[in-house]
């Protein structure tokens, strides 16, 4: 890899400095470089992009098939009895061959074929690098060639090279649309092999929630279930935990910081509390699994309660302090953007600082804080690690929070960590979930963009 | 005052007590979510410092270990290879019978060598590799201890339950050690370079740094460029038309698409497509690289609106072209701006956990990976894998991890913060 | 001429011609200050203004921009309270009540001295509750047909009523900005308040919506007290009874509005009137 990355970056640095040589040697040398188009030095970028895009593309294209390639024709030089293996052992095989031909420890026994194909593995691999670089090589040099005869006195050279740049900048814009057609495309593909497995209404509608399908047919549960509702139960009863502590939490101090604190509390208190949401959530996990829930279990039982080790509201709780500084900043800014003149206006009539908050000052930002908690339960809803350490694994249908409840998340960490074993219906419900996912939080985010958006501009 | 003026002077005199009443309720409603939000940060951090801190030292046992030739290097040819195979545990076993004859019976030693860890064994052999000239000498070592003698000694599990798990035996043997002097406790500089153990005193966030570092790495050298070029082309370039529309809900919408559907992305497409190595910190850097943009474009774009508009003006009245104008005026001017916006990406990237599980760097991984294509983890999910370890140690090994990643994001944002103060200007 | 800042403020108190030309006090006065000062943090906004308001009477403030009439008038029911750094020396009277007093309530002071402010400032909330929001807080009236007696009462009395009866319901904000600040006059009004303050409240306005404000106060000043500050003197000799002249935070000429649009005493009154500057 290296080493072709030198080769570019060489080759780019040379293609500048032939560029520019060339353009002040067509009229004549430095004394009247005047009567190029563009300066010099855009000549040179010109002759280095045209040498470095071309050089980089090949690079990542190589760099992303080469191993697939490979893996593909290996598999295919194998013999036809270990070709016909089933998927999971030819993977293991595949494995031994690359480990053996980086000179790693294998973890299957060597067998003459396996050495055989590491040895032909190898080859190929020193094959493709050199392969690799030769035909960078012969591409720069094609396209270089072509690209400095282009290069002429009243060749707009700077035109050219701005349109490169716009051209890259459009690229790099677009990569944002790119993530999302890739999320789309990979959850959805996914999604309708698992819906040729198991009917969509089965997966929506489903009351039934368990994915252990069993090795042999004849064992008891082979089948196994996927009805998405107890995961969205768990979902929406963690999720509403989290907004019964956010909500009057994060709106009250929004409130108090903002109408009542004194600026040196608002210039402490506004940072620290914005220190909760800069916590990694994995750091709320462990909170909420080995501090919270015992604390919570321990509690319970003193008031004869039966919490569950993994209750829904241990996971909500936590969840719910994660979301605080996001609410209260959210509020905050809506807060501040009623007008000061309907404060004014209260307080003109002789309304005490609460009543004009009540009064004047909620009923016109709640739009805008609505909209913002909109956004804050769709980040509950797709919050995962403090509901995979601190939620539990049993797809129940409750209300309760003190029982033990899981997620949408939980779920397609549980299905797709670990041994995997792709096509089989289980890995493919977690893409299913995931697309659920993805579409209950885009509708939401979308929703609320919008109500936040109506709110601002109406009192711009 | 007319009759109408003075009723209401009169009511709204009577009335003051009771809203006033209210008004302090409310204001103290107010002061308590604020108390209430700022105790939490309080109790976050002392229950993850009171556990944690002592995992910056660990127990020793202070041995003399005899370097026996006869067990080390019986023929005497001091080749490494004899070296490396020796059989180390006699080492650092005969000591401790020596300390307690009393101990006679198989399983009463069994219990007696376990005061040491397993490492003790390859600290013996390490010092030996790297002179071969002890063989032959005593000298007092200081033996790393096992993790519950660790934690019986940092007082994390009191004197019953300790006597109740491991006999009466095992606590008298500690007694004497520390009599002896021979039970102490150091810095404990292994925990930052050693990578994942199953034994929680040789486990250390060595590796998981090394993977954190690989993977904000990547992330930074994709999505600060790219995350910049967007942004100049958002703001500076693009035409008010559909596309230019569809890229800005895209990267609205993209901000908040939660980060586990970036790692089934990651999944299907990095891994799955185009054949990238599973748990490699670069397929993590690509993932986060895609979840952090949408921060570092707005940022990005936040820094350019900040620059007014008669730099670009200026810029173009003297004959500059639009390109020039943005990547010689405007461009160094929103920079700090942008870099600010860039390491709070890089913050939220290094607290990230949900989508690295998805692409494998969940695995168990001894080994501090050396190039971002080595199998490794990340500190954050190394924080998640020990959490699920039942050892008391694993606890305070966890919560140290956790207050190293946190030292990071704190002092990343500060820089930030300290980044912004320092450039920050007023048009 | 001199910048107002503290440091110097003492020795402008003794320049001769920024003390005060006309009769500041008045017989029967509703509102009285005394050699009142405001400061805005570090800057001084109000130097030593004495000036009476007599009952049932409209006194206009006029003067050029920043000549802190304003100020001036949000001292009288202590809206500057909600500006932070404003400070406020010197006594104003209510009926002989010391508003400044430490033991004065704000709450039953602004129900008293109620203030229709530049912009129309309507909640975004229906007209009927616009109006009724004051009865409300304060308890004026509680059952539902108290209530509407106050908000017809106070919407008939601002104008608006026949415009609006209709639709009662509708928010305030869909109104016309003439009719949004009568609205907001109605808004005052129906506290029962026994001065109004009005600071520049036609400035938002085209002339037809001005011209109805004008009647209107014409008509409330039998009711009311009113101090209105205006940019205009026009207005101010259309509506008021007295006027002042504010410059550079100093009361300058105070006395009947024929006098002072007629014969001005003063060399700053005379110019801005004659409109050298302003």
């Amino acid at each position: 890899m290296s080493v072709a990355v030198l080769l570019v970056i060489l080759l780019g640095l040379s293609a500048f400095y032939l560029g520019h040589a060339r353009a002040v040697r067509t009229v004549g040398g430095a004394h009247s470089i005047r009567r190029l188009h563009s300066l010099p030095a855009y000549y040179g970028w010109y002759l280095a992009l045209w040498v470095i895009l071309p050089a980089g593309a090949v690079l990542l294209l190589w760099g992303l098939f080469q191993e697939t390639a490979l893996t593909a024709w290996i598999t295919a030089s194998l013999p036809a009895q270990q070709q016909a293996l089933p998927a999971a052992e030819l993977g293991l095989l595949i494995n031994d061959i690359r480990n053996l031909a980086a000179g790693n420890i294998t973890a299957g026994q060597v067998t003459p074929e396996i050495q055989a194909a590491a040895a032909q593995l190898q080859q190929w691999q020193q094959t493709a690098t050199l392969a690799r670089i030769a035909v960078i090589l012969a591409l720069t040099s094609l396209i270089g060639s072509l690209a400095w005869r282009a290069i002429q006195p009243e060749m707009r050279a700077r035109n050219r090279v701005e349109w490169i740049v716009q051209a890259l900048l459009i690229l790099s814009s677009s990569i944002a649309v790119l993530t999302t057609v890739g999320i789309v495309l990979s959850v959805l593909f996914e999604s309708i092999r698992f819906f040729h497995k198991i009917p969509i209404t089965d997966f929506l509608f489903g009351l039934d929630w368990s994915p252990q399908t069993a090795l042999r047919s004849d064992q008891v549960g082979a089948s196994g279930a996927f009805g998405a509702i107890p995961l969205l139960a768990g979902t929406l009863l963690i999720s509403g935990v989290a907004m019964l502590v956010a909500v009057p939490i994060g709106l009250m101090s929004a409130i108090y910081l903002s109408e009542y604190a004194h600026p040196r509390l608002r210039q402490v208190a506004k940072p620290v509390l914005e220190v909760l949401a800069g916590v990694p959530t994995v750091v709320y996990g462990f909170f909420a699994a080995l501090t919270l829930a015992p604390l919570l279990r321990g509690l319970g039982e003193s008031l004869g309660l039966e919490v569950a080790s993994e209750s829904a509201l241990a996971a909500g709780l936590v969840m719910g302090v994660m979301i605080i500084p996001f609410i209260s900043s959210l509020s905050d800014d809506v807060i501040s953007a009623v007008p000061q003149a309907l404060r004014d206006a209260s307080f003109g009539l002789g309304a005490t600082r609460s009543e004009t908050i009540r009064q004047v000052v909620l009923p016109a930002a709640l739009p805008g804080i609505m909209g913002g908690v909109l956004l804050a339960v769709s980040r509950a809803i797709g919050e995962t690690m403090i509901v995979v350490m601190a939620a539990g694994l049993s797809a129940k249908l409750t209300a309760n929070p003190l029982e033990a409840v899981t997620t949408v998340t939980v779920q397609i960490v549980t299905l797709l960590v670990g041994d995997q074993e792709f096509d089989s219906a289980k890995t493919l419900a977690a893409f299913a979930l995931g697309l659920l996912l993805f579409v209950i939080t885009l509708a939401l985010n979308i929703v609320a963009l919008k109500i936040v958006r109506r709110y601002r501009e109406h009192y711009e | 005052m007319n009759e109408r003026q003075q009723a209401v002077y009169a009511t709204v005199q009577a009335s003051l007590r009771r809203r006033y009443a209210r008004e302090r309720r409310f204001r103290a409603l107010g002061l308590g979510a604020v108390i209430l939000g700022l105790s939490f940060v309080l109790l976050l951090f002392t229950d993850i410092i009171s556990k944690g801190y002592s995992a910056f030292v660990q127990t020793y046992i202070t041995l003399p270990v005899y370097f026996d030739p006869q067990v080390i290097d019986p023929n005497e040819q001091r080749d490494p290879a004899q070296l490396a195979r020796a059989d180390y545990r006699q080492l650092v076993r005969a000591p401790l019978r020596a300390l307690f004859p009393e101990v006679k019976n198989r399983r009463a030693k069994r219990q007696l060598y376990r005061l040491l860890s397993t490492g003790a064994t390859y600290q013996i052999r390490a010092m030996v590799l790297a002179d071969p000239g002890l063989i032959g000498q005593t000298r007092q070592i200081a033996l790393l201890a096992d993790d519950d003698v660790d934690m019986i000694t940092k007082g994390h599990v009191d004197q019953a339950t300790a006597e109740e798990r491991f006999g009466a035996d095992y606590r008298s043997w500690l007694q004497q050690l520390t009599r002896q002097g021979r039970l102490h406790t150091r810095w404990n500089i292994e925990f930052f370079t050693a990578g994942d153990s199953r034994e929680p005193e040789l486990a250390g966030i060595g590796g998981a740094m090394a993977g954190s570092f690989y993977t904000l790495l990547v992330t930074l050298l994709l999505s600060c460029p790219i995350g910049i070029a967007a942004a100049i082309y958002l703001e500076e370039f693009a035409p008010r038309n559909r596309f230019t529309d569809l890229i800005e809900v895209n990267i609205n919408n993209l901000a908040a698409v939660p980060s586990i559907v970036f790692g089934l992305l990651g999944l299907a497409i990095f891994i799955n497509l185009f054949g990238l190595p599973r748990s490699a910190p670069l397929v993590g850097g690509l993932v986060l690289t895609l979840m952090t943009l949408p921060t570092v474009i707005i940022a990005s774009r936040a820094a350019l609106q900040a620059v007014p508009p008669s730099i670009r003006e200026a810029a173009l009245g003297i004959g500059a072209s639009r390109t020039q104008t943005v990547f010689h005026h405007v461009l160094p001017l929103a920079l700090p701006g942008m870099l600010t916006g860039t390491i709070i990406g890089m913050a939220q990237a290094l607290g990230e956990t949900a989508p690295l599980l998805m692409i494998g760097m969940v695995a168990f991984i001894v080994d501090v990976p050396n190039s971002p294509l080595d199998p490794s983890s990340a500190l954050p999910v190394q924080v998640y894998l020990w959490a699920d370890s039942p050892e008391r140690a694993f606890v305070e090994r966890t919560s140290a991890a956790i207050m190293v990643l946190l030292a990071f994001l704190i002092s990343m944002n500060a820089c930030a913060v300290a980044l912004r103060r320092r450039f920050e200007r007023r048009w | 001429m001199p910048e107002i800042q503290s440091a110097s403020g003492d020795a402008q108190l003794a320049d001769e011609s920024f003390r005060t030309i006309g009769k500041t006090y008045v017989d029967q006065p509703r509102m009285t200050a005394s050699q009142v000062n405001v400061y805005y943090g570090d800057k001084q906004a109000i130097c030593d203004v004495s000036l009476g308001i007599a009952r049932n009477e409209v006194i206009a403030m006029i003067g050029p921009s920043g000549c802190g009439k304003s100020t001036f008038l949000r001292c009288l029911n202590r809206m500057n309270d909600t500006i932070a750094g404003c400070r406020v020396s010197g006594t104003i009277r209510l009926d002989q009540q010391d508003i400044y007093d430490k033991r004065l309530d704000v709450v039953p002071l602004r129900a008293r001295v109620g203030m229709v402010f530049q912009k129309p400032n309507p909640f975004p909330k229906s007209i009927y509750d616009n109006v009724a929001y004051g009865p409300r807080i304060h308890g004026l009236a509680r059952k539902g047909v108290e209530l509407d007696e106050v908000v017809e009462t106070s919407l008939r009395r601002a104008g608006l009523w026949t415009e609006v009866k209709d639709r009662l319901a509708a928010p305030g904000t869909g109104l016309s900005g003439g009719q949004q600040q009568r609205l907001c006059i109605a808004r005052t009004i129906a506290v029962s308040p026994e001065v109004i303050l009005m600071d520049e409240p036609c400035s938002a306005l085209d002339p037809i919506a001005t011209a109805r404000i004008e009647e209107l106060l014409v008509e409330l000043r039998k009711n009311y007290t009113i101090a209105v500050v205006t940019h205009s003197m026009q207005q101010a000799a259309r509506i008021s009874q007295r006027t002042a002249y504010f410059h550079l935070g100093h009361l300058i000429e105070v006395g009947e509005t024929t006098r002072i649009f007629t014969n001005p005493q003063h060399k700053l009154t005379e110019d801005y009137i004659t409109g050298r500057f302003g």
